[in-house]
């Protein structure tokens, strides 16, 4: 009877660890063959080829140096814009979670259950009222214009609020008893023992604020004020045939990802995974 | 005054900031279109005046719309289900082997975290007929005919959904396994105790346990499909939906409304359509696989 099931119960892993590599073959071969398209210059492209024949590093040269080049003004506006609503994010939506969870005043749960509602309101009709919002106040083509609308988000105030009800009351009250002010409190006291949780949301809010895409598309219309994927859709649709060029762009576009998921990739997975078993 | 009213005072006063701009920033813009919808607001047009329900009925009866709006229904409901299955699928097997379990989950959700504008356009490359783009030169070379993709009206939108798949697929596979890693092996073993087979088990004990995890993805996912937008703006020619907008999704057609002819107005109304749309199946799904919850 042993004897039978362990050869097949091997052969099922077997086969398992077979399908998992031809699934990770699909999902990483595009990035692959990204990265080595943007060593291999304008003929060596239209090579079936994986690797280049000859690296190269002009395209990089060209994407970063080159003076028509706006690449680099792109990924500085993308860094200001993630790192600015990031910064907001984190102050108000832990603020916020911290109020919503550990005081009591009439009106609480009404005001939660409005904040959680505007996650309903689809950013597609948002757009048209923000646009003409952005116009009339004449911030058109600034940052502010592409940051305003991410600056709280309603999905990190519920993620802030379950774990602000794991702090002990009892460690708030301490403080009160100190006579610590109550702004003072929460920067001092809470923030540090939410760190797991405020890392966690700044990491997302980071990537969904580096990807976005529909509203910066919108808000700004001078190619100087793009962030880096609203600048790559343009480049790439005026690219043509310059294969060697997009590739490289995307690369640049993807690499501070690849870099934060690298480090972080324990949280990210956590974070995904949780946003699943709490919804 | 006593101390309660005292911490309202201070709780109020935490949450007076966010609180104006949730108003200034969702609630108010969202009641400004819903009220704009009737009228023929339009940034070309120097007067505002109240014309009832004629934009719903324009754009109700414009071709190009109804024809996004049945894209966007093919896109969801071909590709929630696909994501749904598949990631299961993986999920199940990622559950039964030990070694480089971290390492697959790893490759997995990396196109979910990268811009989809840049995997969408290294998509776009590999797509290319022969003899540029690479999965033609794969098919060619093992002897299947050339496809021309994003070139043809029939493969086109199946094209793109693919991307927005290959997206998705380390998403849910990732919360599917968490699911199954809070399943306890107690519960398995013991329904292999009372005979059950290994597809049994499946589908007897695994998937009913999976299904709060099921429904919540399937809304998640039918949201996220139903809202297509970046995939085709940038994997369509001249981000048109094209060809012959065999690929335009709703949002594309509201954001081309708005931002390329200025019908504001008429932008609004097909995006409370689509607003209607996605409330409607959300409250379908919840209320038909809500039954499959409570197992």
């Amino acid at each position: 009877m042993k004897k039978r099931i362990f050869p097949r119960r091997n052969a099922g892993i077997a086969a398992a660890y077979f399908i998992l590599i031809v699934f990770a073959i699909v999902m990483i071969f595009p990035f692959i063959w990204m990265l080595m398209s943007s060593f291999k210059d304008a003929t060596q492209i239209f090579k079936m080829k994986l690797f280049p024949t000859s690296p190269t590093l002009d395209n990089y040269k060209y994407i970063f140096f080159s003076e028509s080049s706006k690449f680099p003004q792109w990924f500085l506006n993308s860094a200001i814009v993630a790192i600015c609503t990031t910064v907001s994010v984190l102050f108000f939506d832990s603020l916020l979670g911290y109020t919503l969870s550990k005081f009591r005043f009439p009106g609480k749960k009404a005001i939660f259950l409005l904040i959680i509602s505007t996650l309903m309101i689809p950013t597609e009709m948002l757009v048209i009222p923000w646009y003409s919002m952005i116009r009339a106040m004449k911030w058109v083509n600034t940052y502010w214009a592409i940051m305003f609308p991410g600056m709280i988000s309603a999905f990190g105030v519920y993620l802030m609020r379950q774990f602000m009800s794991t702090i002990p009351d009892d460690l708030i009250d301490a403080a009160r008893v100190d006579g610590q002010g109550e702004l003072r409190i929460f920067l001092t006291v809470v923030l540090p023992l939410v760190s797991p949780a405020l890392a966690t949301l700044a990491i997302f809010n980071f990537i969904g604020n580096w990807n976005s895409f529909l509203w910066p598309l919108i808000a700004a219309s001078k190619p100087r004020m793009f962030t880096l994927p609203v600048g790559l859709a343009n480049f790439s649709g005026e690219a043509g045939s310059d294969w060697h060029y997009i590739m490289t762009g995307a690369t640049v576009a993807m690499l501070p990802l690849v870099i934060i998921f690298l480090i972080f990739q324990k949280q990210i997975v956590k974070g995904i995974a949780m946003t699943g078993l709490k919804g | 005054m006593t101390l309660a009213t005292r911490r309202s005072i201070t709780a109020y006063s935490f949450l007076a900031i966010p609180l104006v701009f949730f108003i200034c920033v969702r609630f108010g813009p969202m009641l400004y279109m819903m009220a704009m919808s009737f009228t023929n607001w339009g940034l070309m047009r120097k007067v505002t005046t109240f014309i009832g329900l004629e934009n719903y009925k324009t754009v109700l009866s414009d071709p190009v719309f109804l024809q996004a709006l049945g894209n966007t229904l093919r896109y969801a409901i071909l590709g929630a289900p696909i994501v749904i299955v598949v990631s299961l699928c993986i999920a199940l097997l990622l559950d039964t082997i030990h070694k480089g379990k971290g390492i697959f989950r790893l490759i997995y959700v990396l196109p979910y975290i990268t811009p989809v504008v840049a995997v969408s356009w290294v998509w776009r490359w590999m797509y290319q007929p022969p003899p540029l783009g690479v999965i033609n030169a794969i098919l060619v070379a093992v002897g299947i005919p050339a496809g021309e993709f994003l070139n043809s009206t029939t493969q086109a939108l199946p094209s793109i959904l693919g991307v927005n798949v290959w997206v998705e697929l380390g998403y849910c596979s990732t919360i599917f396994l968490a699911g199954l890693q809070t399943i306890p092996k107690e519960l398995n073993e013991a329904a292999r105790i009372d005979g059950a087979k290994g597809r049994q088990v499946l589908f007897k004990v695994t998937i009913p346990l999976l299904a709060p995890i099921t429904f919540f993805l399937v809304v998640m996912e039918g949201i996220q499909f139903l809202r297509i937008f970046t995939q085709v703006y940038n994997m369509s020619m001249q981000a048109m939906g094209g060809p012959l907008n065999s690929t335009k999704s709703a949002a594309l057609y509201i954001y081309q409304k708005a931002f390329t002819n200025f019908e504001m107005a008429q932008a609004g109304s097909a995006s409370i359509i689509l607003f209607a749309i996605i409330m409607a199946v959300t409250l379908f799904q919840m209320k038909f696989l809500d039954r499959k919850v409570n197992y």
